[in-house]
């Protein structure tokens, strides 16, 4: 009970007016010891329900925001404020644990979060056939494929109930179909499931096809550059003319914001 | 909407499909034990054939012959002398190796995790690993006489470094994504270590147990070999045979310690490193 009250006190939001949101980043400053400024007073809010893309270079700090988001490390300065529950993380590779076969993996989450048996059996089912993997509970990771693996990730991070999911590049290391196909699933899955997302990733159409709201962080040390609010119809087509006209727009600013590193190096 | 969503199981199904392949059909068994069992098979006949080979081109007291050997083997077995010597030296073995298991495992984890420990005995633990534990024999028989405490201090000074030791590099190669991830989930402390530190440390941790035993056995065969306990063990046998000048005993006792060292390794330790290493798929064949 311990734990879960501790929990509790870090979740509570101590600034009056935030309680809508769902995250919210206060003027986040980060450098691991006395190496260089790697977040330099990043400052955003996302509302309930939202997915909210961070898009940016190489260096740009996105993969320590989130990690500062799910509390896995500690800021330099501002605040994190997450209302709610614990954030749920998903990576780049699935990190599915390979001792457990896939339900096993959602069933540890679940188990992890005080479910009892029973229970247990019957959500982890429930959250598989979510990600339409009904069929695939008694394999091991080793017998799934790269998608099937991260959809299994997916359940297992939706199996922690927070109403927070945050997503480092999670289909950077997947092709292009089966990364087209799991753009659909999420955006099935956030639409039933009623998840905030806040999801990071380099690549633009990605981050035009999934998110309401896509920031633009620059590069060393990571600061907001620009936001851009993508005002089409889900679910949309990676393809289709109005994500690839605002993915070009966004790919200016991103280019524009990366040159700027070559005339400061030269 | 729902037309996206019904193409796209239909998609995602045959996705799968194509990256699962084919199911292999199994090869039958009896092929599989052929190809297992054949080599070595093979193996031990070449032996024999250049064992055979020496004697009758050498001094023929040199060697004994392969039939010699033999009828010594059915003597010493008809005597029952094997059988309460395989008996007494596996008893004193295993003892020893699962109160070195009991000590070394809690040791390792703790010098695994808990870096000022680990700065301060690691070297001496691999120091005590690399020691031939026969050197512990004259201490142990100063200490305890020539009783089965000497036996199990060898065992024990032989086995436990080699645990520790395997105990540690198994946790050292955890990755520590698997930690992140069980941070994520919420897992801490002995929770984290019950769920995920422990299980995924496993196929390092058995290889150190596999070690841990061949250190156990051959620790225990030189201190039988040196100080006679009241029963008869293997290294008993052997030196027993020397005194009698018997060529013919001597090669029996160390084919019996090759053979129990080999039927362990291949009944116990061989099927549940297999085992673990298939369910995580890190075995191809």
């Amino acid at each position: 009970m311990t734990v879960l009250d501790s929990l509790r006190r870090h979740r509570i939001p101590d600034t009056p007016g935030m309680t809508d949101a769902a995250v919210v980043v206060d003027g986040i400053t980060k450098r691991f010891g006395r190496g260089p400024l790697i977040l330099d007073d990043v400052s955003l809010t996302v509302a309930p329900g939202e997915f909210l893309c961070i898009l940016g270079a190489s260096g740009c700090g996105k993969s320590t925001l989130l990690n500062l988001v799910a509390g896995l490390e500690p800021p330099t300065a501002g605040s994190v404020q997450v209302p709610g529950h614990r954030p749920s993380l998903m990576f780049q590779e699935p990190a599915l644990y390979p001792w457990l076969t896939a339900s096993e993996n959602v069933e540890l989450a679940l188990k992890l979060r005080g479910v009892g048996k029973a229970e247990r059996r019957e959500e982890g089912k429930r959250l598989l056939s979510l990600v339409r993997l009904e069929g695939a509970g008694q394999k091991r990771p080793h017998e799934l494929s790269g998608g099937m693996r991260q959809r299994v990730a997916m359940a297992r991070a939706l199996a922690q109930d927070s109403k927070v999911l945050l997503m480092d590049e999670p289909f950077a290391a997947l092709d292009a179909i089966t990364r087209d196909v799991l753009h659909d699933e999420l955006t099935r899955i956030r639409e039933e499931v009623g998840a905030t997302v806040l999801f990071v990733t380099h690549n633009v159409r990605e981050a035009v096809r999934l998110g309401d709201r896509v920031i633009l962080l620059s590069s060393r040390p990571g600061r907001v550059a620009n936001e851009f609010t993508v005002d089409i119809a889900q679910p949309r087509r990676i393809e289709s003319p109005e994500v690839a006209a605002l993915s070009v727009e966004i790919t200016e600013h991103l280019r524009a914001e990366i040159r700027r590193h070559a005339r400061a190096s030269s | 909407m729902t037309e996206v969503v019904d193409t796209n199981r239909d998609l995602e199904a045959g996705l799968d499909a194509l990256e699962l392949g084919p199911q292999e059909a199994r090869t039958p068994w009896w092929q599989r034990a052929l190809s297992s069992g054949l080599p070595p098979v093979v193996a031990l006949l070449v032996l024999y054939a250049i064992w055979q080979l020496v004697v009758s081109t050498q001094h023929p007291n040199n060697l004994p012959s392969p039939a010699a050997v033999g009828n010594e083997l059915q003597d010493q077995w008809n005597k029952g002398r094997i059988q309460e010597a395989v008996r007494n030296s596996l008893v004193h073995g295993v003892f020893g190796f699962l109160i070195s298991a009991a000590v070394g495992t809690p040791l390792g984890v703790l010098l695994a995790r808990v870096l000022i420990l680990r700065r301060a005995l690691r070297p001496l633990i691999t120091g005590l690993q690399s020691l031939p534990s026969v050197v512990w024999v004259p201490a142990s028989i100063l200490w305890f006489g020539l009783s089965a405490k000497t036996l199990f201090f060898v065992v024990l000074m032989g086995a436990i470094p080699s645990i520790v030791n395997g105990t540690i590099s198994g946790i050292d190669q955890v990755p520590p994504l698997y930690l992140r991830v069980g941070h994520v989930l919420g897992a801490r402390g002995l929770t984290l270590a019950r769920h995920v530190l422990l299980p995924a440390a496993l196929p390092g941790y058995l290889s150190g147990l596999k070690q841990g035993w061949a250190f156990s056995w051959r620790s225990l065969m030189a201190a039988e070999l040196i100080a006679s306990s009241g029963s008869l063990g293997l290294g008993q046998l052997i030196e027993d045979a020397r005194n009698l000048s018997s060529f013919e005993g001597v090669i029996v006792g160390i084919f019996a310690i090759l053979v129990v060292g080999i039927a362990v390794d291949l009944l116990f330790f061989a099927p549940l490193e297999r085992t673990v290493l298939r369910r995580r798929g890190l075995l191809t064949h």
